[in-house]
């Protein structure tokens, strides 16, 4: 405990650095995701092989991405930008899937109105199928933002400093509360992150729970009838 | 007025859902499409705002080809209802309304402001506005359903099957109230239906379609009860059975009409007296 206060500075410059880093990626990575996700949920013969492929990306050990993606695209390994790519390239791997299967959920029925009252392919694509896939992409977003946090530890490996510089400084001068400073202050990260999206949520998508509390009062009702 | 010049409609599949169909919608009249499921009667309907293409053949709106239209232009000014009302659920009730509206370029207020006052023409209280369509039974829901279809003023109105998915009470209100807004609004209504009471009640123009919507009579409810063109149409239409096989019955009071079950319908009224 004494050695958290002494350093308290310090896990806080950290922790800001690592939800820099983090914060890019995931964002980086929602970005790339909602083009491919659409690709592969608009036709049908891609889909197979683009979720496969972004799926398969999330098995490669991740010190052998960092290893690997200097070497193909040929920026120094020891950079912030390669622990950046690599934590974008796993956010992908998780939300290419989770913008296909939300773009699947949203009701034909919907989508068929909307053409019906004269909504354009681009317009009805941002107004009516992406907000109505939300609460599924959100649910993706929400994974792969924990996901994110906590890998963003491996930059220590190849020399990036953030929160994963705890355990490895820790480790080596057999100091137990600092690597457990450093494994709090991520899950305290990731948990934040986490509300903030979910609050996101509830602001951006208020239909949701609009819906919610009238199911909720007619089950309660059907409840009540049936006692 | 709306024509359909020999339309044929074959979808990639092989299935032909319409052939070789040809017919005139009069203007500021309902025409009923009446027939069972899968007769091509919603395909016909998609076909006058472009949702459907035509393989061959031609829909004109005022002797205009909508196929020379922007497909998208074409539907804005054309009214849609559809079963379980088809509305955006992310969308507040006015903001339902209004999507046409906004669609056509008017400004956020003016276009709500016109959805306010619709809510009181298809008979819903204000307060609703602001709820999401989860908050609304069925019947509201389908309510909103036409006052979105009205709110552009489009000259016409396609509705499919719009109360097909209401209990009986509330279908029955809904009929009522579009036949109310009918004689004040003064549209050409185009209605798909599978219930032939349905059909009658609310057409001008009644079209009973068959597989691959062959014509297999087209008239006034009337004409047709009087007149059914055939044995599949008399059977259609139940002329024969249940409560509109009325037979007349004296009793102390005078005449009165009796369906087949014996249930009393009503007092035959004589002419001229």
């Amino acid at each position: 405990m004494t050695w958290v206060l002494d350093n308290l500075g310090l896990i806080l410059e950290l922790a800001g650095v690592h939800l820099r880093q983090s914060v890019i990626a995931i964002v980086l990575g929602a970005v790339l995701s909602l083009p491919l996700g659409w690709v592969a949920w608009r036709y049908r013969l891609v889909r197979g092989p683009v979720i496969l492929l972004t799926g398969l990306l999330y098995t490669i050990p991740s010190l052998a991405l960092l290893v690997l993606m200097p070497a193909v695209l040929g920026y120094s390994a020891i950079s912030e930008t390669n622990l950046v790519v690599a934590l974008t390239i796993y956010a992908v791997a998780i939300l290419v899937r989770s913008v296909a299967d939300g773009l699947d959920s949203v009701d034909p029925a919907v989508r068929q109105s909307a053409t019906a009252m004269g909504y354009g392919g681009t317009r009805r694509f941002w107004t009516v199928d992406l907000p109505l896939a939300g609460p599924v992409i959100l649910a993706g977003l929400r994974v792969a933002a924990v996901s994110t946090i906590s890998l963003a530890t491996v930059g220590i490996l190849i020399g990036v400093a953030n929160l994963g510089y705890l355990f490895e400084n820790g480790l080596q001068r057999r100091i137990v509360a600092e690597v457990l400073a450093g494994v709090l202050a991520v899950v305290i990260i990731a948990l934040l992150v986490d509300l903030l999206l979910m609050l996101l949520g509830r602001a951006l998508m208020p239909w949701i729970r609009a819906g919610a509390a009238t199911t909720s009062r007619r089950a309660r009702l059907q409840i009540r009838a049936a006692a | 007025m709306i024509e359909f010049r020999s339309v044929t409609k074959q979808f990639p599949d092989g299935t032909v859902a319409v052939e070789d169909f040809s017919l005139v919608l009069p203007s500021h009249r309902t025409t009923v499409f009446v027939g069972s499921s899968g007769c091509g009667k919603t395909t016909l309907l998609r076909m006058v705002n472009r949702m459907v293409e035509p393989t061959s053949g031609d829909v004109e709106i005022d002797g205009e080809s909508v196929l020379d239209k922007d497909p998208v232009e074409l539907r804005r000014g054309i009214g849609y209802v559809m079963q379980n009302s088809g509305l955006m659920p992310h969308f507040t009730v006015v903001h339902n309304i209004a999507t046409v509206l906004r669609l056509i370029g008017r400004s956020k207020r003016e276009a709500h402001e016109r959805a306010r006052s619709l809510l009181e023409v298809v008979g819903l209280e204000p307060d609703l506005a602001d709820r999401y369509p989860s908050q609304l039974s069925g019947g509201q829901q389908q309510r909103v359903g036409v006052a979105r279809g009205l709110a552009a003023d489009p000259n016409i109105l396609l509705m499919d099957e719009p109360f097909g998915a209401v209990d009986p009470i509330v279908r029955s209100e809904l009929q009522q109230e579009l036949i109310r807004l009918q004689t004040e609004l003064d549209k050409t209504v185009v209605f798909v239906t599978h219930d032939i009471d349905e059909a009658f009640l609310l057409g001008d123009q009644v079209v009973i379609l068959d597989k691959a919507a062959r014509i297999v009579q087209v008239g006034s409810p009337s004409e047709i009860i009087e007149n059914p063109a055939d044995d599949f149409v008399a059977a259609f239409i139940g002329v024969d059975r249940g409560r509109r096989a009325l037979r007349i019955k004296e009793t102390a009071r005078g005449r009165v009409l009796v369906d087949s079950e014996g249930r009393t319908q009503g007092s035959l009224v004589e002419d001229g007296v």
